[in-house]
């Protein structure tokens, strides 16, 4: 009988991976392996290892490392702070809405209020600071990223929030836990789960982050994304593209060893 | 559980009403007989009425698709898949897409208009004889002023860009063709420059300009320019047409030691479906009026001669848009250099992007 | 907790709300400017709404957006709850951590990587582009989310609760539908959201695998924006987020005053079983 119903569910998933990841890996790794004149190459990977694109590596990982930490910062107190209002679910709601809201238009909108006459430099102006280039620097950048990816962080922390069982909370404050305590002891190992995949659903895309190096960083941000993109659609060197794209998948893989693992161990 | 049903049974409902409207939207407009043309080209790069004039006299129904670069374009061609009954790609472009075999041939005696354009355009050295393609619209790459922000001083050429005074002053438009090429030009070089020495010159002068930029964009430019976020920008000359109508502040100047020249022109990709219709439109829009108001509309320079004797003084009398003679003479049209080549250019572009201040 | 801890709570929740709907009211409040440009405010207009209702064209392809979403979470949803059940009745850990990281590696691939790929794949296999080739690949992208949210749920029940519903003599349907999946459920609402959310917010991929006179929002927004993006794609945006906004607290309190389904929010249905 359990065998029966594990294939009854495998079969339409393992049909999905097989056609719409495995069949996209192997075109890729296939591609990485031809120059741009389809000649046969391993010159793509030897590329990859001078020093352009090993700074580029190292700018995106710092720059995703940035961005998952203060969109946790972020968006840990927004969640464990929503699920005390009174319409929890209706804020969650409120939360994820502006994402249905196209990127490109909020985006322009941010160019807008960032600008050296927009809106926050007008604040600043008349709050006695002076304007400021904002726009085009690694703060609008880290920000705008934060915005875009709060919602993907603050809904699985939300979730396992609410996964927890507030007589645990009591029983810590009954045996004479502070606040702070039986947060860092109590509440946090448990919604550890939410954290982890809140950072891999903000990480791993935050790795291949590009039109916003452009929009709001104005190209003096290069991430591997954006180096995809433009080998994809500007260079059609599909070839490098795909090199790096191959080390993109590479390092997805590693990340989620190392999230996975940890998962096993704190369920033991 | 209830609940779950309940919502897949909406969202299920939901998306078939929705496709039942759109179905019926889609045959009350006409998008789904047979009597239609497909038309491939650039964002907002014809005047809509042309298209409901061109609609109104054949009798044919006009599907405008967009793309925003002649790359994503050519992707699209190549894979097949799609029907697209006219396109119009950059000069570049057409040479690769020619190599590829990825156009019909044109027969000139369907195009009775053809005649109205000037002997110039005709017959360059990425499209001999215009077997495949007929010139749409053409235009140099420039420096945009802001000659209020710049105290009055006017740049004239391209290493006026290198004056310390224009300190994160300078937006460039994201093109490696482009960037590269006025590198090269700055340094009296050709812009198909592919001497690697000349070339890598051309990267450590464009390294030092690094201090001056503030930013690689892509069509935000125009806004940009437009609500004076920087004082200079290297753009295109449609572009430049189009922001100065914005803001009056803006001047637009082609460099003394010379530009790249470029053309749009109108092509029959090989997986076209209505190719009468496609010769239709063609004749159409070379037609000096149609012409005329598409010009007007877009901004571009026009390569119809008699389209252009009907514009008023001030568009064709502009010399920063119909450029004279002599400096026609130093403009170069980007030859086709080679993928290995433009490979090269888009490496050395990266690493100027990836330069830090 | 005290009431200056509250005040901070909520200054603190004003706070991100504001910025979060920053951007949203700085759109909206352009979409009336006679100005026709999102710098610089001229006046108030109506005509930007005129525009968008006068065109057909961009109505069809709003709908089209939609369809495409609601099709495309619903399935993936389905989909990717299946997933993630199959992933959780893997038992050995080295073909599970297999299968989760081929599950993420469309959520780290680049959208163009995606796009690109989906666009061979497509023209390989023959599928015309258009409606179809858009809603498959809409559909595939979702599904790894859908297993990641809907995942942690599953792996947090205890099997003890289903091996108590098979004692007591459940088949594998009752179990399913009965104790799994009413167990879940905040799971599934949450990766059928996201699904949704990636579907509207999609342009790359569907950039490249669109076709034919198919269009979706983003894309047309894209490619209208080489001129710089028209007011009336402001109007437009303003009139479907209030019309979500509406959808949204209209659904949610109408599910709240039925008292049957008040039981739905969690401590409740912890209290229900």
């Amino acid at each position: 009988m359990a065998v029966r119903s594990r294939n009854f569910y495998l079969v339409p998933y393992l049909l999905w991976i097989a056609l719409f990841v495995i069949a996209p890996i192997v075109l890729i790794v296939y591609y990485s392996f031809f120059d741009v004149e389809g000649n046969f190459t391993f010159d793509n990977y030897a590329k990859f290892f001078t020093p352009v694109y090993l700074r580029m590596t190292l700018n995106s990982f710092w720059y995703a490392l940035l961005i998952t930490f203060f969109s946790l910062l972020v968006a840990y107190p927004t969640a464990y702070l929503l699920t005390k209002t009174k319409h929890k679910q209706l804020w969650l709601l409120l939360i994820i809405l502006p994402s249905w809201i196209n990127l490109l238009l909020k985006t322009y909108a941010f160019i807008g209020l960032f600008g050296t006459y927009g809106f926050t430099n007008a604040v600043l102006d008349t709050l006695g600071f002076g304007r400021h280039q904002i726009l085009f620097t690694d703060f609008s950048f880290v920000f705008v990223s934060v915005y875009i990816f709060i919602p993907f962080m603050v809904l699985p922390i939300f979730n396992a929030l609410e996964e927890m069982n507030p007589t645990l909370i009591y029983a810590a404050r009954d045996l004479g836990a502070s606040g702070w305590t039986t947060f860092r002891r109590v509440v946090f190992p448990l919604t550890i789960s939410g954290v982890t995949s809140g950072c891999q659903a903000v990480f791993i895309p935050a790795l291949s982050l590009f039109m916003i190096t452009r929009l709001i960083a104005g190209n003096r941000v290069i991430t591997l994304g954006t180096a995809i993109e433009q080998h994809f659609l500007v260079t059609q060197d599909w070839g490098m593209g795909a090199t790096i794209a191959v080390f993109l998948i590479i390092a997805m893989a590693v990340t989620m060893l190392f999230t996975g693992n940890r998962e096993v161990r704190t369920k033991r | 559980m209830k609940q779950l049903i309940r919502l897949f049974a909406s969202v299920f409902i939901a998306a078939f009403a929705l496709m039942y409207v759109t179905s019926y939207l889609n045959s009350s407009q006409g998008y789904s007989g047979g009597n239609t043309l497909t038309i491939y080209n650039w964002g907002d790069y014809i005047d809509p009425e042309l298209i409901a004039a061109f609609e109104e006299e054949t009798g044919i129904k006009v599907i405008y698709q967009t793309f925003d670069s002649n790359e994503a374009m050519m992707t699209k061609i190549e894979q097949g898949g799609t029907t697209f009954d006219i396109s119009v790609p950059s000069e570049y472009a057409i040479s690769k897409m020619k190599e590829d075999n990825l156009l019909l041939p044109i027969d000139h005696s369907k195009l009775p208009n053809l005649t109205h354009i000037d002997e110039r355009f005709m017959n360059l050295s990425f499209d001999p004889n215009n077997e495949y393609s007929i010139p749409y619209f053409w235009g140099t790459v420039g420096i945009v002023y802001n000659a209020e922000l710049l105290d009055g001083k006017a740049p004239t050429s391209w290493n006026d860009l290198w004056d310390p005074a224009l300190k994160n002053q300078i937006l460039l438009v994201d093109g490696a063709r482009e960037v590269i090429g006025f590198g090269l030009n700055s340094l009296h070089y050709s812009l198909n420059d592919t001497d690697e020495a000349h070339l890598q010159e051309a990267k450590s002068k464009l390294a030092a300009l690094t201090p001056n930029i503030k930013a690689i964009v892509g069509d935000e430019i125009k806004m940009l320019l437009a609500n004076e976020e920087a004082a200079v920008g290297v753009v295109w000359s449609g572009d430049a047409s189009e922001i100065m109508g914005e803001n009056e502040k803006l001047d637009y100047v082609v460099p003394e030691e010379g530009s790249n020249l470029w053309f749009d022109n109108m092509v029959i990709p090989k997986t076209a479906r209505n190719i009468e219709g496609a010769y239709a439109f063609m004749n159409f829009m070379l037609d000096p009026e149609h012409a005329a108001q598409n010009a007007e509309y877009v901004g571009y320079s026009t390569p119809n001669k008699d389209a252009l004797a009907l514009l008023p003084e001030d568009i064709s009398g502009d010399e920063r848009f119909y450029p004279s003679p002599e400096l026609t003479e130093k403009l170069e049209v980007y030859d086709n250099l080679g993928k290995k080549m433009l490979a090269h250019y888009n490496e050395l572009f990266l690493e100027f992007k990836m330069h830090r201040k | 907790m005290t009431s200056k801890g509250n005040r901070f709570a909520n200054l603190y929740l004003i706070a991100v709300f504001a910025v979060l709907y920053a951007p949203i009211v700085y759109l909206m409040v352009y979409s009336f400017n006679s100005g026709g440009t999102m710098h610089g405010f001229d006046g108030f207009t109506l005509e930007w709404y005129e525009e968008v209702f006068a065109d057909t064209r961009l109505l069809i392809i709003v709908l089209n957006t939609f369809v495409i979403a609601l099709l495309s979470s619903a399935i993936s949803t389905i989909l990717g709850v299946i997933g993630a059940l199959a992933i959780r009745q893997v038992r050995r850990r080295q073909p599970r951590n297999t299968l989760l990281s081929l599950n993420n590696v469309l959520i780290v691939s680049p959208d163009v990587i995606i796009g690109a790929s989906f666009l061979i794949l497509f023209t390989m296999i023959g599928i015309r582009l258009g409606f179809t080739s858009v809603l498959l690949s809409h559909i595939a992208f979702s599904v790894p989310i859908v297993v990641l949210m809907v995942l942690p749920k599953l792996q947090e029940m205890s099997s003890t609760l289903i091996d108590a519903a098979r004692d007591l003599g459940a088949s594998s349907w009752d179990v399913l539908t009965k104790v799994v999946l009413p167990y879940i459920k905040p799971g599934i609402f949450a990766g059928f959201f996201m699904a949704l959310t990636y579907s509207l917010d999609d342009f790359a991929v569907t950039f490249f695998v669109t076709g034919n006179g198919f269009s979706t929002l983003s894309v047309e927004i894209y490619s209208r924006a080489r001129q710089g993006v028209s007011l009336s794609i402001n109007a437009l945006s303003t009139l479907l987020f209030l019309f979500t906004v509406l959808l949204v607290i209209g659904y949610y309190f109408i599910n709240n005053r039925n008292p049957r389904t008040t039981l739905r929010s969690t401590d409740g249905e912890a209290a229900k079983r």
